[in-house]
């Protein structure tokens, strides 16, 4: 930190680095946001953008039918790496939805003014990220169609699934998130809805926004309810920003693989999603703001804010690489010890020192207040440390179980194209569900941001 | 209520329908129709119309009805009619005959006959078992078979037999697959046209007829080494019809190193037969006599005996082996020499001449004088075995060496050779080939080999056979050709005749002993196939005589009967004496008598050794431990077997030591995808030997002599089927024939092509990483502290649960447990095929195996014991101690963990724990998350990543267990111990109402061990053979401190070295 720097909550810094930009009233702010959706023209940029993503989604569809088709043996899985690309993408997509239940939940629990701009399209990356996630451990299995034997159905041979794996404890985990955030996205967006259908010119739009609307009239007791329900799920969905990544920690912790086999994985996991998630938020916020010139609504203090989260999950993170080598060598557990060695002279040895160039010595960077108010460095930083946490989840899940107990079984694992179709395939998927949001709902919430004109005015008279 | 009363209206209703009025009758038979009405009708419709017929058109009321009554009008009578016998009969024929029309078209019926009078002995449902023998070289493995209704899906050892005693190898093992191979040729073919059997037989008819006049002279008879007495007295009489044709046999991998060198001892052919169990100490030279050879099975068995330790104080015999290629002998033996091929004679000789019989004293070699003196100590207990591929001259000097040290008569003893007809057999092909040169040949009965593909390469066998272009002709007129397979020769013959498989024969064949093996059919041929005995009848003047017959005949002979001394009862009863033997698989008391052999041969007087020169490299050619001589190229088993030592499968490769490979910088390269545990790139040299070259993948083998190159055969089959063609490559095209064995080359006879080979090898890792895989000691080290297998095992005392208080299932009925001794496993593989047999696992091809997916339920590991040094960046870096490396094998099945780490993570419960202690998997339930496997620390879990099982072959469906379920894609398998025998045997106690006796359950890996070293039981029997194993000191859990509690343990190998070299 430079050494004439302000305090950081001052009204100096605070008009430096507004939550909004000046000159906003209630009227302007709706125009910007809801004109996005409702009257700009939309850009041959937006079609050009959605195409691609749309066909990437596309090979996706292709891969996991040949997947079902063929098998799981397209895939570049093997005896003993039983789990591959399906589950490091499975968790990486997990990590990277936790930032947007962290804004718009933990953040508005905390009262945090600066979450408002950021987390409506932060929660419905969480949505999206849920989705491509939720694909995964379907069809990683040897036979997909089957799959529902991991739910508690009342079946009539009265079988039920075995509770003791965490892998049935990831099937609630990961619905419960699911369910939440949908509905807690879906709650906020309401008002917004309603802003939409008054809005709208076209008859057909003004019933799609008004069914989704509710019925909602802004009165009084609507807004009461609203943020009764509002604050509920909030409540709710907090403790699952916690649970959810520990719970998918849990599939490995509770293994005893080396390498997999570590009681710091619940905070380490929660820490890197959060990590992941960030950086992912601010993946899309950068461009967002600039195409749509929102740079009014998620200004530099966003930015700032949110390099800042990274920066400290990063660190914890950081600390749970240490705890791995320490507690090998504390405990001299030899089976430990050596993952640490092949860690670091294995034959994946380069995988794991780009991991710690992406999570740890790069976004180091961002002590700095010039790095954290430089937009361009921002987007590569997260850029970075998305592959870095990519890179994270393939260290663990995969070299991990390349070399364990019994020397005669190491293998080694590559992916095949299926594993690459596949997983590019889902961030096409979550492209183009990106960019549909961006087009038919406000990526802003309308309903808060006017909130915060009153309460900034305010804080300026 | 209302559906009665509906149902009463309808049978009102029916009542009416069935009722007559006379009135309709008589309006239908005055009412033919009217055309003039038709014409109208169709005048006054509009539009488009469909009408099926006339009447329908019409609006005709009769039609109407009659499509809507189930028995028209027209029809004569209606169910209440009574019927005539004339109408009865029109109908029926009617009926007959449009039944046929009827099956026009679709799937012909066919009529299943259940078995109306139950066969005698036979259950359904339950496997029968039948004794029989696999004839293979100069032996003969006898085996049981089992039998699902009709089919042999399983073989087994006989433990009568002499050469099995109940074990097996992987070759009688897979020989099953042989049988249901759907590249079998199929019938009689003639220049690739489908011919009829009675064809053959005239055409062969009139061979013989035309050679009459000859005597036979343009006659010859090729086989392989047959032991038959039946085949070889069916040759003789077609020899003494026609007096001037000649047999040849060609055995390719089988040396004549023993015929000669007994020939060269004693002054006559002989057959050396070992009885290891009594030798206290034992040089091997170069002979792999617990691998291959004949009775190796028998050796196995009997070597392991004399390294069975039940407690400290017990005692075992030691082993020497002077070999130039690592084989599983010499991994099992205490003390390894590597030298070279030739080398080895010069070890022959100097060893010789320290025990004073002449011979070729060498430099005072350590070693050397250890194992002399070692030997000399033992006299009478010590034992010395040349290899098959060795020289006569190192034969020789064993059979004196053995003889100086009185062990004839005790450790080995000699008998007649167990061949009708013993020959040279390179000699003997040599000849044939002079003979077709000369012209002198005219027709060539080429029975069960493929000299095409095995005979040496300057003899050009193929050549022989082709049309000659200058002469318009081919040098030999007939060529009939009688194998398994249409192959390289096959192609080449004018008349082909698809062999039968010896399931599907009857037969006689002689064990290494001379034991007289009957080879009973278990199911009729498959296909239109015949035996060789029957080819060679067609050419006889009793063409029809069948082998059934031809072997009573010959066993009921008189001669046959003073032979074997039998006794007047047996004589008088040749049918009791006929089942007896049968069912037992042998005629008792046939086995060879000792001769009395006197050593004509003195060491001294042998012309000085050929050796190679140092710097040259030499090159030697075995037989592969997987696919033998290439007769067993087409099967899919032996092809995924991992090879013993190299765990390359699919491929041969050129083996060199990793010194040579170092100089000729030959190096692998671990493929990304597979890794260790499947895909390896290794250069491709040429190798450049007697105008002729061969293009292989270089493989690196630790404990190879250097300057050796190993080329196994078999591999390299231009046309072996659909499993075989086009693998590996072919060491026969630079095997010349005054160099059978060994040849030398300079090293500019290797040139590196610049390109990689992938190699599938499914454990490239040796190095057990300091970690306590395979437990070690030597037997001082035994006998000071038995327990030092578990010295440096932390096991958690059971006490640390999380489930405190709860009470340890007891498991107080049975109580599966196996104990593997690492101190009898040779790792020669049986149990690895016996397990795919038995529980129908798939067969993935070298794509898969090298993507580390092969399916093999237990697996055998290979470890070199090291020092200790990291290895964690290059597993494959390769230094001084890896020129000999301790080698020890360690088969892996699913060690049943009782704290399984497999059945806590897996989500749907499929994989769970029965109260006996089995980790038991339910295919149905699972949904392949592979969690599981991932928990396994022993990696003994398989999945099937693809759809692996083949379901459309439908000889494939024969062979199946049936008391096995076929897995299908997606589901994780692994090793149950053959939960499907225990199962067998658990009914069996529960209707006797006792309690399942020790041994009454045999897993298929323990069945097949040749060396005993799998033990299966109920841990809860103090007195099984199990429990008593796994009471002993020896005895140590793999990976202990997990705390999984595996139910299979291992007991630790114990090597016996002499003190004298130790110390070195």
């Amino acid at each position: 930190m430079s050494a004439g720097q302000p305090p950081l909550d001052s009204p100096e810094i605070r008009r430096l680095t507004p939550v909004i930009g000046p000159g906003y009233t209630y009227g302007s702010v709706t125009d910007k946001i809801s004109a996005i959706v409702l009257t700009r023209p939309t850009s041959i940029g937006w079609y050009i953008g959605f195409l691609i993503a749309f066909s990437v989604m596309g090979m996706m569809t292709v891969a996991i039918g040949w997947l079902i088709i063929k098998g799981t043996g397209i895939w570049g899985i093997n005896i003993p790496i039983g789990w591959g690309f399906a589950i490091v993408n499975f968790v990486w997509w997990i990590g990277i939805g936790h930032a947007g239940t962290l804004i718009s939940a933990i953040l508005f629990l905390l009262n945090q003014k600066w979450r408002t701009s950021i987390n409506r399209f932060a929660e419905a990356m969480t949505l999206f990220a849920v989705a491509c996630a939720g694909m995964f451990p379907l069809i990683h299995t040897g036979r997909p169609w089957m799959a529902f034997y991991m739910f508690p159905y009342p079946s009539t041979m009265g079988i039920w699934p075995q509770f003791r794996s965490p892998l049935i404890w990831d099937v609630f985990a990961v619905s419960t998130y699911g369910t939440v955030s949908l509905m807690f996205w879906f709650v906020g967006l309401i008002p917004d809805l309603a802003t939409l259908r008054d809005r709208s010119v076209q008859k057909p739009m003004k019933i799609i926004y008004g069914m989704l609307a509710l019925g909602w009239r802004g009165s009084a007791r609507h807004w009461h309810r609203y943020q009764s329900a509002y604050l509920l799920l909030a409540g709710l969905a907090t403790p699952l920003v916690l649970s959810v990544h520990s719970v998918i920690s849990f599939d490995f912790s509770v293994a005893i693989v080396p390498g997999w086999h570590t009681t710091i994985f619940p905070p380490y996991f929660v820490a890197g999603a959060i990590y992941s998630g960030f950086a992912m938020v601010l993946t899309i916020a950068i461009p967002l703001r600039k195409v749509y010139g929102l740079e009014d609504f998620i200004t530099m203090r966003h930015l700032d804010n949110m390099a800042k989260v990274m920066l400290a999950t990063g660190l914890i993170v950081a600390y749970g690489y240490f705890i791995e080598f320490f507690m090998a060598s504390y405990s001299g557990n030899k089976f430990d010890v050596f993952l640490v060695q092949q860690r670091l002279h294995g034959p994946y040895a380069p995988y794991y020192y780009a991991l710690i160039l992406c999570n740890i010595l790069i976004p180091q960077l961002l002590w700095s207040f010039k790095m954290r108010h430089n937009v361009a460095v921002l987007f590569i930083m997260s850029i970075v440390v998305n592959i870095g946490m990519w890179l994270e989840r393939f260290v663990i899940v995969v070299i991990s179980l390349t070399r364990d107990f019994v020397p005669s079984a190491w293998g080694r694992y590559s992916p095949t194209f299926w594993d690459w179709a596949t997983f590019i395939g889902t961030m096409g998927m979550f492209v183009t569900l990106i960019f549909l949001f961006v087009r038919v709902l406000p990526a802003i919430s309308i309903a808060e941001m006017r909130e915060l004109v009153s309460e900034t005015s305010e804080d300026e008279k | 209520m209302d559906g009665m009363r509906e149902h009463e209206q309808h049978e009102h209703l029916q009542g009416q329908h069935d009722h007559h009025d006379p009135a309709e009758e008589a309006k239908l038979h005055k009412n033919p129709m009217d055309l003039a009405t038709v014409r109208a009708k169709l005048q006054s419709k509009t539009g488009k119309q469909y009408w099926r017929t006339l009447e329908e058109l019409a609006g005709d009321p009769e039609f109407t009805e009659l499509l809507h009554r189930e028995f028209p009008r027209q029809a004569p009578s209606e169910w209440d009619d009574g019927v005539d016998r004339r109408d009865f009969l029109k109908l029926m024929t009617a009926s007959l005959a449009f039944a046929g029309l009827g099956g026009c078209g679709r799937t012909p019926e066919q009529v299943v006959v259940p078995y109306v009078k139950q066969p005698e002995g036979l259950t359904l449902g339950r496997p029968q078992f039948y004794a029989t023998a696999m004839p293979f070289g100069a032996d003969a493995v006898g085996l049981l078979v089992e039998s699902h209704e009709g089919r042999p899906t399983k073989i087994e050892g006989n433990p009568d037999h002499p050469s099995s005693l109940g074990a097996t190898n992987v070759f009688a093992q897979a020989s099953v697959l042989n049988l249901y191979d759907p590249d079998r040729a199929q019938t009689v073919t003639k220049y690739g046209e489908i011919q009829t059997w009675s064809l053959f037989v005239e055409s062969a008819q009139a061979i013989a007829a035309g050679m009459k006049a000859t005597n036979g002279a343009g006659f010859r008879i090729l086989s392989g080494l047959i032991t038959s007495p039946t085949l070889a007295a069916q040759i003789q009489s077609l020899l003494t019809l026609f007096p001037k044709a000649k047999w040849h046999q060609w055995e390719p991998a089988v040396g004549d190193g023993a015929r000669e060198g007994a020939k060269l001892a004693f002054g006559r052919y002989l057959n050396t037969v070992y009885r290891p169990e009594k030798a206290d100490v034992i040089l091997s030279l170069d002979s792999d006599f617990l691998g291959s050879g004949p009775g190796h099975i028998r050796y196995a068995r009997e070597f392991s005996r004399r390294r069975k330790l039940n407690g400290p104080s017990d005692t075992m015999n030691r082993l020497y082996v002077v070999e130039p290629t690592p084989s599983v002998t010499g991994a099992t033996a205490d003390h390894r020499l590597p030298l070279r091929a030739s080398e080895v004679e010069l070890f022959a000789r100097a060893l010789a001449a320290k025990l004073g019989i002449g011979g070729t004293p060498s430099g005072a070699e350590k070693w050397l004088d250890a194992v002399a003196k070692d030997l000399q100590q033992h006299k009478g207990t010590s034992l010395v075995v040349a290899g098959e591929q060795q020289p006569a001259e190192v034969h020789a000097l064993a059979h004196a060496v053995n003889a100086a040290l009185g062990n004839v008569g005790t450790t080995l003893y000699y008998t007649e050779p167990v061949e009708p007809q013993p020959v040279n057999n390179l000699d003997s092909l040599r000849e044939l080939c002079a003979d077709i040169e000369a012209d002198k040949v005219e027709t060539l009965l080429i029975l069960g080999v493929n000299p095409v593909y095995t005979a040496p390469h300057d003899f050009d066998f193929a050549s022989k056979l082709k049309f000659d272009q200058e002469k318009k002709q081919k040098k030999v007129k007939n060529v009939i050709h009688v194998s398994s397979h249409f192959d390289e020769t096959s192609e080449l013959c004018d008349w082909h005749v698809a062999e039968s498989h010896y399931l599907e024969t009857w037969g006689d064949a002689r064990a290494f002993d001379g034991t007289l093996s009957v080879i009973q059919p278990l199911i009729a041929p498959l296909y239109h196939t015949h035996s060789a005995r029957e080819v060679l009848a067609a050419f006889s003047d009793k063409p029809g005589v069948n082998d059934y017959d031809a072997l009573r005949t010959r066993l009921s002979a008189p001669s046959f009967f003073t032979h074997f001394g039998l006794t007047d009862a047996e004589k008088a009863d040749f049918e009791k004496f006929w089942r007896k033997t049968l069912n037992d698989g042998l005629v008792a008391g046939s086995a060879f008598a000792p001769v009395n052999a006197s050593l004509k041969f003195s060491a001294a007087s042998l012309p000085a050794a050929k050796t190679t020169p140092a710097d040259e490299i030499e090159f030697l050619f075995r037989p592969d431990p997987c696919v033998y001589d290439g007769r067993f190229a087409n099967n899919g088993w032996l092809q995924e077997l991992p090879k013993p030592v190299t765990k390359l499968t699919w491929d041969n490769a050129a083996l060199v030591s990793p010194k040579t490979g170092e100089k000729l910088s030959l190096t692998h390269d671990i493929a990304a995808r597979g890794g260790e545990h499947g895909k390896v790139y290794s250069n491709v040299i040429d190798i450049s030997l007697s105008n002729s070259k061969v293009t292989a993948a270089a493989w690196r083998v630790p404990g190879q002599a250097d300057g050796t190159i190993v080329l196994p055969l078999g591999y390299g089959r231009k046309r072996a089927g659909y499993t075989g063609t086009n693998k590996g490559f072919n060491a026969y095209a630079v095997r010349t024939s005054d160099a059978l064995w060994v040849t030398s080359a300079s090293a500019s006879a290797i040139k590196k092509t610049g390109e990689d080979y992938p190699l599938a090898c499914t454990q490239y890792h040796f190095s057990m990483e300091g970690r306590q895989i395979l437990a070690t000691g030597t037997l001082e080290e035994y006998r000071k502290n038995p327990n030092f297998a578990n010295e440096h095992a932390e096991l958690p005392p059971k006490e640390l649960s999380l489930y405190k208080g709860e009470a340890e299932f007891p498991y107080d009925r049975d109580k599966w447990a196996m104990a593997i001794d690492l101190n009898k496993c040779n790792g020669c593989n049986a149990c690895v095929v016996a397990c795919q047999s038995e529980n129908n696992i798939p067969v993935v091809g070298k794509d898969q195996v090298m993507r580390g997916r092969e399916m093999h339920w237990i697996r055998v590991d290979r470890y070199y014991e090291t020092p200790p040094k990291s290895t964690a960046h290059d597993p494959s870096s390769y230094d001084e101690s890896l020129f000999n490396p301790p080698t020890f094998f360690q088969p892996v099945p699913c060690q049943q963990c009782e704290n399984a780490p497999c059945e806590q993570v897996c989500p749907v419960g499929a994989t769970v724990h029965s109260a006996e202690g089995l980790n038991d998997m339910v295919y149905n339930r699972c949904v392949g998350t592979r969690y599981c496997s991932n928990n396994c620390p022993y990696k003994v879990r398989r999945f099937n990543f693809l759809r692996f099982q083949d379901w459309e072959t439908p000889q494939l469906k024969l062979l199946r267990n049936p008391e096995v379920t076929v897995r299908s894609r997606g589901v994780m398998e692994k090793c149950t111990y053959c939960v499907q025998r225990i199962n067998n045997a658990r009914i069996d106690a529960e209707k006797s109402n006792a309690p399942i006796h020790d041994g009454a359950i045999v897993t298929a890996c323990e069945q097949a061990c040749p060396t005993e070293a799998i033990v299966f039981g109920n841990a809860n029997d103090k007195n099984s053979r199990v429990a008593k194993l796994k009471a002993q000191q020896r005895n140590y859990t793999l990976l202990g401190e997990l705390n999984a509690r595996p139910r299979t343990t291992y007991l630790a190998a114990v090597r016996n070295p002499n003190p004298e070299l130790e110390s070195a």
